[in-house]
């Protein structure tokens, strides 16, 4: 802050407090030549008024203001510039970046300052990351046994992970279910941290302009028929010849690939919906499902806990 | 009468209103008046951009919807907050603003780092149906969003407007504001809003 603000601020306070010091002293003189108690000289009604002294609880309470007032001001940032006795403050804000925060953290350590902000954040890291810390020394697949390590992966989850997933972790049309065995994009260790890490982009095309409703029909009743449904064998055949566009993903036999997140279209298992109108609807417009990247977000740490977590909701023993 | 007694402002009412103005400001003109001409408050953090048209028309839409009666857009700095939403709310993060929609009250989660955390096809069936994806929401659904499409007709204009206000719109933004929006629903101008939602601060760290 500039010295022009810092003193218009010190200056405005410090005459209030003073201007205001004066108006109770001013306010306490008998200046009516009248002694206390006494009849005031008008009357209205029948009613007079008492030439009575300003409320002594109400006048001590007003001093004690003042008091508390310039203690405040002595100790903590009010005046301006001036930081205050006790070094505090609320947070760092004048930030402009990431880094800059956390240099300005660092920083204000360094100095000895109290930054109240900071402070809960270094005890929350003292207590909280020994815990974090020893997590992240067990792999996946130990953690997912470790009862405290799903507890707290669950309540990460939930957090920041049921919005799509349901706090069932069951998912929904659109949105993965985790709790059964069929991966997207690979259900190991370190596929479900990858996903989690950098998220995950699907990429169905749509193919409504390049095939009739026609032949996107036929094409829905031979994706049916790869996960063992009756259809209609002459649509079933003719959708199987135009299926060479979808191997390049699914792959000749249909059962997908995990490289490319290509579902596996012979489980029965449909994230956009297995009717027939939902295949023909995923044909014509394509899907694009996002799963968003969290290493930004959550950090390292609560990654490899929450991968554990969504693990061990599939690999129960 | 002495004019320097107290009964004087006690039986003049004009020199009352007077005396009461000045002491009301005094507040105001030590709290707010210095923030108009700080760095801190004036300047946009590293990277900030303005909204594109469609990210404004966005906004008009969370106004007009009212989003900001349920949802807040200022974390403060406390890590209990910080720990759910992301870094505390930076005053450069909101120089461009007008208004600002801090809001006062969170029925709903806090919206100011929303961006890029849920995907836009989770926007739209969330706002389509809240519950569809969160059961136990209370939220209303938006489903006309999806059918309303915007005309572009005035986005020009607000950008105008907004760069008279200090947003660093060029002339080409102005000019193709009206063809970026014509056409697309006012879901698509929403997700786009909401999206855009605090992402600077985490993308300028890269």
């Amino acid at each position: 802050m500039s010295s022009f603000w810092s003193a218009w601020i010190i200056v405005l306070t410090l005459a209030t407090l003073v201007v205001l010091i004066w108006l109770l002293r001013w306010n306490m003189k008998n200046y009516t030549h009248i002694e206390e108690g006494q009849e005031m000289d008008h009357e209205f009604d029948g009613i007079v008024e008492l030439n009575n002294p300003l409320p002594k609880w109400w006048t001590y309470l007003f001093w004690a203001c003042f008091v508390w007032g310039f203690i405040y001001l002595a100790l903590y940032p009010g005046l301006g510039n001036f930081n205050g006795l006790l070094d505090w403050k609320s947070s760092n804000q004048d930030v402009q970046s990431l880094a800059e925060s956390r240099q300005a953290m660092e920083e204000a350590h360094e100095k000895g300052m109290i930054v109240e902000y900071d402070r809960a954040v270094r005890a929350a890291e003292e207590k909280y990351g020994p815990i974090f810390a020893a997590f992240a020394e067990q792999p996946i697949e130990e953690l997912a046994k470790n009862e405290d390590a799903l507890d707290v992966g669950q309540r990460l989850f939930l957090q920041n992970c049921a919005q799509c997933h349901g706090s069932n972790a069951m998912g929904g049309q659109g949105f993965p279910n985790l709790t059964d065995d069929d991966w997207l994009y690979g259900g190991e260790p370190s596929n479900i941290k990858t996903t989690l890490r950098e998220g995950r982009q699907g990429n169905m095309p749509a193919f409504g302009e390049q095939f009739s409703d026609k032949e996107i029909n036929e094409l829905a009743n031979y994706v049916a028929s790869l996960s063992g449904r009756e259809r209609d064998a002459d649509l079933v055949e003719a959708g199987k010849a135009n299926f060479a566009v979808c191997s390049a993903c699914h792959g000749a036999d249909g059962k997908g690939n995990q490289q490319l997140g290509a579902p596996n279209l012979t489980d029965d298992v449909w994230l956009y919906g297995g009717s027939i109108n939902k295949i023909e609807e995923t044909l014509t417009h394509g899907r694009n499902g996002v799963m968003p990247k969290w290493k930004n977000i959550l950090g390292e740490d609560k990654i490899h806990v929450i991968s554990a977590y969504v693990y061990s909701l599939s690999n129960d023993e | 009468m002495s004019r320097f007694k107290h009964e004087f402002v006690e039986k003049n009412l004009g020199w009352l209103s007077i005396l009461m103005i000045i002491a009301v400001s005094i507040g105001g003109l030590v709290e707010i008046t210095p923030l108009l001409f700080q760095n801190q408050t004036n300047e946009p953090i590293k990277g900030l951009q303005p909204y594109t048209a469609l990210e404004l028309e966005g906004r008009d839409i969370y106004m007009r919807e009212g989003c900001n009666n349920c949802h807040s857009q200022m974390i403060r700095p406390f890590r209990a907050e910080t720990e759910r939403y992301g870094h505390y709310s930076l005053a450069g993060e909101h120089v461009w603003e007008f208004p600002h929609l801090w809001g006062s009250k969170r029925t709903g989660p806090d919206l100011a780092r929303v961006g890029d955390r849920y995907s836009d096809e989770w926007h739209h069936v969330h706002l389509m149906n809240p519950r569809n994806v969160v059961p136990e929401s209370n939220m209303p659904a938006f489903p006309w969003l999806a059918e309303n499409k915007l005309t572009g007709e005035y986005t020009a204009k607000k950008m105008e407007v907004m760069r008279t206000l200090g947003v660093p719109y060029e002339d080409e933004d102005i000019a193709g504001a009206k063809e970026a929006v014509q056409g697309k629903t006012e879901m698509e101008a929403l997700i786009a809003y909401l999206q855009s939602l605090g992402t600077t601060l985490q993308q300028a760290d890269k």
